[in-house]
């Protein structure tokens, strides 16, 4: 298919002021608020989602972020599909962050996930509170899952259904006569046909159905196959744009300097020396933190550079890794909250014919996307624009809003592709905007405020440093009847720490150890941490019990069907532990998360120098079924390497109270020439949607380590590897 | 003065001569096709070419590219016969980029090794192209490297 560059427009370019939102049945509905505000030369909207023009092009607009996942396609192939619309005539706008399009299906998509049912009529309500809550969010790997599958499938089968009955009662006939294909509605047997577009305007005047039909599998069009992503033409010549590279004329740069130390404030900065020099413009004091102010952002860099800035000494100028996982070891001493109770695991433990103890332990990482955070403000006539790449537009903007005391309303969004988001760009993680904003009130005209490399990795928020201790009980016939485990900082997803496998007594608790320094989302959240630790420890536990790490895997899984035939797939499209070359070994590992479970097989050599080369990941995953199979195997290749990245090289340490690392030279990124070969394999098992942007990263470190400790004989309890220089010592293999 | 030629356009800037070109490019010229990174040449987002070689404009000073012919992203196909170059177009073919921000570094750094050695082995590819990535289309590159190169 011929990739049009049309197709994608970003943002608020062509729906210009007004309002509108997700597929809803409020009344009066939406998508006649967006008819009344929006709409112009003949436009119709058939839901909020979907826009019909006379020239018969349909335009889908997307309330999600596009950071690489390739969510401009697959949520207008969802509503394509169910349109009928051909898809050379889709045209894709990201949905502006106005009230109208908070999306209130995302809500529902998390409160079902976790086992809440929502009920048709109280959408309308749901729809309020994500107005009221500004939920324009993209992350929870939940675009095609929840967006996708119960808002824009609805919408276009809605949309389909309103074309229908118009075209019916244009010709007279009843509806079942009629068929709809190419974006066009027939009718064989008078040989009559219309064009969507011909029809658009009297069909909008129906209310969309909440519950039109949607298509079976096998009548899809779209869906299930590879659509080339509609992005990706503009990613390949430099028109692509993202926040940094918005231009406006007048506008400044600001460079800053934040406390390193997080929370301490600012006491003094010599602002002159800065003053002096070419193209600075003013030197701005914020609580924490010092910004200059220039015509180009080098120079503000340079003038930042000179400036001696003072800020203040508290007792977190002490706080150390050291200290902070001193801390972690006396708060699991201490008392412990419930997580998971299932039998009596201390009686089992006492009962025990051998029982074995892990701690297991891993660092603090920064997100390090890409694109270094930064965001564009301008003020003027009591109003605010604002142009930055987020995972939050309408949370954003609430921000800036309460921030300046400016009403949402007044607030502008200008939405871009986004450099990386990975959880960074997420609500509440909003230390760049904040600064951006109070830097911006100063002026007149717009300020871009970039944060240097070393300002993106000392200010982060960090995937929060973890430290997990477990204790695990055998019978004398070696099966495993008890688990216990205590950890450190209980964070969503909350089931992270469950392990999958049938085990009679389990017995998991916490303990919250605040630190100052600041958490946040990492891509897959508390599966990063603890897909490591359970899948390791299981691995000790099968090698303690005389088996086969996948076989002892598979045998605790006869009530998970989905979750052994993804681990068999793995094992066999792998060739376990088969024609292994010498010095190669293979580790396994296994993890559900956002909805989705996905087996990895790790085929692991060591180095001369005692480092680790990972050659081959093979990648089972079953998301239920693909919607676009290409971006399934892009998003799983891309998990495993951003999980492979932190497993061999991710490592934030503190000292002083501050970040030690500083840039890519000492927080080390994989790159082409140490990556492996990537194999996925998908299985269409038909249930329940899964999330893709963030499964594919928990099991990679597992089943590296677990290679490791096969070649090595050494357990890695602690990551990264690379501060490890391994030697080879084989262990003996169980069949 | 600064003087060197930006796609094929002269150009005459009057600023530092420290000024390191990306920001030059960027924040003078307006061309934010090239991406700003890490600022100490350790990720290759702003790699352009200088003379057809690739080079890392965030550590490189306008006054090192007096007189010289610049091509940056925007400006790679304009010699090519159709609007992409062969490089661009395998990216498209293979579906490399995610994000898209390390992309123009990528592509420009792939594009001056493939003038410059039009069948590298994997190893002069891995010792060439050591741009980070960080949505880890690594695979993905290489697929589209050897795409266009005649040993598989």
């Amino acid at each position: 298919m011929k990739i049009n560059r049309r197709r994608f427009l970003l943002g608020t370019t062509v729906v210009g002021g007004g309002l509108l939102i997700g597929y809803a049945t409020t009344r009066p509905s939406k998508h006649a608020v967006a008819n009344d505000t929006l709409a112009s030369n003949g436009q119709s909207f058939l839901t909020t989602w979907l826009r019909i023009d006379p020239d018969n092009t349909v335009t889908v607009l997307v309330p999600h972020s596009e950071m690489g996942q390739g969510v401009l396609t697959s949520l207008p192939m969802m509503a394509a599909d169910e349109l009928d619309a051909d898809w050379d005539l889709v045209r894709v706008e990201q949905a502006p962050a106005t009230d109208l399009f908070a999306n209130g299906v995302l809500i529902k998509g998390f409160a079902q996930s976790m086992g809440v049912s929502v009920p048709g009529f109280l959408d309308g309500a749901i729809n309020k509170v994500s107005e009221i809550m500004n939920i324009q969010i993209t992350g929870g790997s939940s675009s095609v899952r929840f967006t996708g599958e119960n808002g824009m499938r609805v919408a276009g089968a809605a949309a389909r259904e309103m074309l229908v009955k118009t075209a019916a009662a244009r010709w007279e006939v009843p509806e079942s006569e009629l068929t709809t294909r190419l974006s066009h509605v027939h009718h064989e047997a008078s040989g009559r046909s219309a064009t969507y577009g011909e029809l658009a305007s009297d069909a909008a005047r129906f209310e969309p159905s909440p519950t039109p039909r949607l298509k079976e599998p096998h009548e899809f069009t779209l869906m299930g196959k590879p659509i080339p992503r509609i992005d990706i033409p503009a990613k390949v010549d430099g028109t692509a744009a993202f926040g940094m590279d918005a231009r406006l004329p007048g506008m400044l740069y600001a460079a800053v300097k934040t406390s390193p130390v997080f929370g301490n404030k600012l006491v003094s900065v010599n602002s002159d020396v800065a003053l002096q020099r070419r193209g600075v413009v003013r030197v701005v004091e914020l609580d924490d933190a010092v910004a200059v102010v220039a015509d180009n952002y080098w120079r503000a860099k340079q003038a930042l550079a000179a400036l001696d800035i003072q800020f203040e000494r508290t007792a977190n100028d002490q706080v150390t890794t050291q200290s902070i996982y001193a801390q972690f070891d006396t708060a699991l001493q201490g008392e412990l909250s419930e997580d998971v109770e299932e039998g009596d695991t201390p009686t089992a433990l006492a009962g025990a014919a051998t029982t074995i103890d892990a701690t297991y332990r891993v660092p603090y990482l920064a997100h390090a996307a890409m694109e270094p955070m930064n965001c564009t403000v301008h003020f003027h006539d009591g109003k605010a624009d604002v142009w930055t790449g987020t995972q939050d537009n309408l949370g954003i903007r609430g921000r800036v809003a309460s921030i300046s005391g400016l009403d949402e309303n007044d607030v502008t969004m200008h939405m871009f592709y986004l450099g990386g988001g990975f959880g960074r760009r997420l609500p509440n993680t909003t230390n760049t905007i904040d600064q951006a904003t109070r830097i911006a009130q100063q002026f007149d005209v717009p300020v871009q405020t970039i944060w240097s490399r070393e300002e993106d990795m000392q200010q982060d928020y960090y995937r929060p440093a973890v430290t997990s201790a477990f204790r695990a009980g055998f019978d004398a016939n070696n099966n495993l009847i008890a688990w216990e485990n205590h950890y450190i900082g209980k964070n969503e997803p909350v089931e992270a720490a469950h392990p999958p496998y049938s085990i009679p007594n389990k017995s998991i608790a916490y303990a919250d150890s605040p630190t100052h320094v600041p958490f946040g989302a990492w891509r897959s959240v508390a599966h990063s941490q603890h897909t490591f630790f359970l899948e390791s420890f299981v691995d000790e536990l099968a090698h303690k019990a005389g088996k086969n790490p996948y076989q002892f895997r598979l045998d605790m899984l006869k009530d998970k069907p989905r979750h052994a035939a993804v681990l068999k797939a793995a094992a066999e499209r792998a060739g376990w532990e088969r024609n292994l070359p010498e010095g190669h070994a293979m580790g396994i590992a296994l993890q559900e998360s956002f909805g989705s479970i996905v087996a990895q097989v790790a085929e692991v050599s060591i180095n001369s120098d005692g480092s680790v080369r990972v050659h081959r990941v093979t990648c089972a995953l079953d998301c239920g079924r693909s919607v676009n199979p290409d971006t399934v195997a892009s998003q799983a290749e891309s998990g495993i390497i951003y999980g492979l990245t932190a497993a061999l090289f991710g490592e934030i340490t503190i000292a002083n109270g501050r970040v030690q690392q500083t840039n890519f030279n000492d927080y080390e990124m994989l790159r082409l020439s140490d990556s492996p070969e990537i194999d996925v394999v998908t299985i269409e098992s038909g249930a329940a949607l899964g999330g893709l942007g963030e499964p594919a990263t928990p099991p990679v470190a597992a089943a590296v380590a677990n290679a490791v400790y096969i070649l090595t004989g050494q357990r890695v309890r602690e990551l990264p590897l690379k501060n490890y220089r391994f030697t080879a010592a084989p262990v003996e293999r169980v069949a | 003065m600064a003087r060197f030629r930006v796609n094929g356009v002269a150009q005459e800037l009057d600023i530092e001569p420290e000024m390191p070109l990306l920001w030059a490019l960027r924040d003078e010229l307006g061309l934010t096709g090239t991406k700003f990174g890490c600022g100490v040449a350790a990720c290759g987002a702003c790699t352009v070419q200088v003379n057809g070689n690739p080079v890392r404009s965030c550590v490189t000073p306008v006054s090192a590219v007096e007189g010289t012919d610049i091509t940056t992203i925007e400006g790679l196909a304009v010699n090519a016969a159709a609007t992409l170059t062969p490089v661009q177009q395998a990216w498209i073919d293979h579906q490399v980029p995610q994000c898209g921000y390390c992309q123009s570094g990528m592509i420009m750094a792939v594009s001056a090794l493939l003038t410059a050695n039009p069948n590298p082995s994997d190893d002069e590819i891995d010792g060439a192209i050591t741009n980070i990535c960080r949505c880890g289309t690594y695979p993905r590159v290489r697929k589209a490297i050897r795409s266009l190169t005649t040993t598989a």
